[in-house]
């Protein structure tokens, strides 16, 4: 993908190219240049698509000078560029308005709710890399193997089943029928008192206070949207794991390693996971940005209250600036995501280092 | 020569076919279109998957006759969320309407929003990929930099706030899934412009006078297409998905369409009890987006034996 494809143009353009110093500058030069896209497209969104902004904060029933006064005190009379520009310096301070429904500045709200969803998507990620990564070596080295036909097929309806639809289907199966696990929500209302949360990652702050019970209960929350989430990001992996561990397999050092009696169990997850290991950090990077991404609907579906939800809710009443907030912050932890996979990319594999 | 060989034997269809030396024009695109075919056909998920896709085509097309009740109107008195029943084959909904048949008329607008999303941007991915790869220099950076900014985003929740902005509707959600979907196609069509740029026949077409515009137009984007229909596919699967979760967040399709995924936030509420409401259409957005997926894989085999065939 575009990371690959980076990095062979990085390893044309020549010798001076490979100083470290330099590379660190142009991932923070790519980095730049896309989040200035990023608010230029949220700009598009909230500024220019809106026939008159000033309208959509204070309602279309206003008198003429509300209207006026609100189109001076964001200023919104000014030209389009400087109300660019003053959009840029606001979004470099964390600055993304008022929310319309909790009243509150955006990013204190986003402050609040955000490592919900983190937590929600590490677990996530763990699950799948967990399980994911296993099951993608043992399809490859049973390739057309009865294993790998369920493998393929376990990945493939990841790839196409609705994840809020598939939701509904496991609250309903393991908390309405069997009663396995807990419903909605992150935590029973009777820990709202004696619970504490320090880091805002329950599971960990839990473990922090050594109460156990309050563990018990968050575990049970958080089991059945973590291990959705870790279906999806199992589907990636292992599809991906299977990929790399193939193109491992045939390289003349699997020949060598065989020739020289190693035992299989050394050859394949001493050699040739650990071989494949360089791209599938990448990989799992990337599920994670995907699972962020995917909370949104998960969120709205298990009641999380993460920044999917937060979203969703602003969604529901109009509120632009809290969409809009929300927006920049996943999509900038997608692109830092994306951007740190390719630095950790070239950091793993030797070859990449500069000489 | 040949004349006198095909005196002595009559070939059979398939040796015609396979000819590696063909008579026409005709029987050239033939031989071609027939490896390609029993390529595909050896795969049998492939087939599958295309039957899945010809399936969703006739039921769209046939949904007047094919449907037992009417979408939209129901017997709000006699017939609210009922079971699975040989009268009601799936079940009925919160306002008395049959799923089966609301089901059906949905298909014709998962189709409407999957081929309108195809038509609006693998045409922009591919003007934009081949500018770019034939022109190079500055327009190619420009162009790619702009790509790589879309490619970094993530596409729902862009595609989300779109849709806030401008608000819910299967057309804005079609426009939203649009702009955030065209990226990978603009580096496929930039990757195959890269491989046909120096040959010998487009120096041969500039040789006789043909315009840039020209070359771009005929001599190079159809080389493009192949891969990126076969990628275009593979996207269907997700720009089902993205449109069902619109659907599920009520910014898609509006009440009382058909919308698979507006149905199953309809069904939401009586998920507890009647099931039936909200795992039906659901099933039927795993059923297609799989079809669209096996088929994808299937022509990505079929087109491109030297690629990975997993």
């Amino acid at each position: 993908m575009s990371s690959t494809e980076q990095q062979l143009e990085s390893r044309r353009s020549g010798a001076w190219a490979s100083s470290f110093l330099w590379a660190t500058g142009r991932f923070i030069l790519i980095g730049a240049v896309t989040f200035l896209g990023l608010l230029a497209v949220t700009f598009f969104i909230g500024r220019v698509i809106p026939i008159d902004p000033a309208l959509a904060i204070v309602g279309d029933r206003a008198p003429a000078h509300v209207v006026e006064r609100v189109r001076e005190e964001y200023g919104l009379n000014l030209p389009i560029y400087q109300q660019f520009l003053i959009y840029i310096k606001d979004a470099l301070q964390g600055n993304f308005g008022n929310s319309v429904l909790t009243t509150n500045p955006v990013m204190t709200d986003i402050r609040r709710v955000f490592p919900a969803t983190m937590e929600l998507a590490t677990f996530g990620t763990l699950l799948g890399a967990l399980f994911g990564v296993p099951l993608g070596v043992l399809a490859a080295v049973k390739r057309g193997s009865i294993i790998d036909q369920i493998v393929r097929i376990i990945g493939l309806v990841g790839y196409s089943v609705p994840i809020f639809w598939l939701g509904l289907l496991a609250l309903l199966v393991f908390y309405a029928k069997l009663g396995w696990t807990s419903g909605p929500g992150r935590i029973d209302v009777v820990y709202e008192y004696t619970f504490t949360p320090i880091t805002g990652f329950y599971l960990l702050d839990a473990i922090l206070q050594g109460n156990w019970e309050a563990f018990r209960n968050i575990f049970s929350f958080i089991i059945l949207p973590a291990s959705l989430l870790g279906y999806f990001s199992l589907a990636y992996i292992s599809r991906m794991t299977r990929s790399f561990m193939l193109n491992e397999l045939e390289q003349e050092y699997i020949v060598a390693a065989r020739a020289k009696g190693l035992s299989e169990t050394r050859i394949i997850w001493g050699h040739a996971l650990r071989n494949a290991a360089v791209p599938l950090v990448t990989v799992i990077a990337l599920s994670y940005a995907g699972l962020l991404e995917g909370s949104v609907l998960t969120e709205t579906v298990f009641s999380w209250p993460g920044l999917g939800l937060y979203i969703t809710n602003s969604l529901q009443n109009a509120d632009m600036n809290a969409v809009l907030g929300g927006t920049i912050i996943i999509g900038t932890v997608f692109v830092a995501i994306n951007l740190l996979s390719d630095v950790l990319y070239r950091a793993l594999d030797p070859r990449t280092r500069p000489r | 020569m040949t004349e006198a060989i095909s005196k002595e034997r009559p070939v059979s269809r398939r040796e015609w076919l396979m000819s590696d030396r063909p008579q026409s024009r005709m029987q050239a695109r033939l031989g071609r279109a027939y490896l390609v075919w029993s390529r595909f056909a050896s795969n049998r998920l492939a087939v599958v998957g295309l039957c899945i896709i010809i399936a969703l085509l006739l039921v769209a097309i046939f949904a007047g006759v094919l449907a037992p009740h009417s979408p939209v109107a129901g017997d709000l008195r006699n017939a609210r969320l009922l079971p699975p029943s040989s009268e009601y084959l799936l079940g009925t909904d919160d306002q008395g309407r049959d799923i089966l048949s609301r089901l059906i008329y949905g298909s014709r607008l998962t189709l409407y929003v999957v081929i309108l999303v195809a038509i609006i941007a693998a045409p922009i991915g591919l003007l934009v990929g081949t500018i770019s790869g034939y022109a190079g220099g500055w327009v190619d950076s420009v162009l790619m930099r702009i790509t790589d900014i879309f490619l970094a985003f993530p596409k729902l929740i862009l595609a989300l706030a779109f849709v806030a902005a401008l608000g819910p509707g299967i057309e804005n959600a079609v426009i939203a899934i649009a702009i955030t979907s065209w990226p990978p196609y603009a580096r496929i069509a930039r990757a195959e412009t890269l491989t046909v740029r120096n040959s010998d026949y487009i120096a041969a077409v500039r040789l006789m006078g043909a315009s840039p515009t020209r070359i771009v137009l005929r001599h190079i984007m159809p080389l493009c297409l192949s891969s990126l229909i076969v990628r275009v596919t593979l996207d269907m699967a997700g720009i089902i998905l993205t449109a069902a979760g619109l659907g599920f967040l009520g910014l898609g399709a509006q009440p009382p369409l058909p919308e698979w995924g507006a149905m199953i936030a309809s069904g939401r509420r009586f998920i507890m009890d009647q099931w039936w409401v909200a795992a039906a259409p659901g099933f039927a957005i795993l059923i297609v987006s799989l079809g669209f997926n096996l088929l994808g894989d299937g022509l990505r085999d079929a087109l491109d034996p030297r690629g990975n065939n997993q």
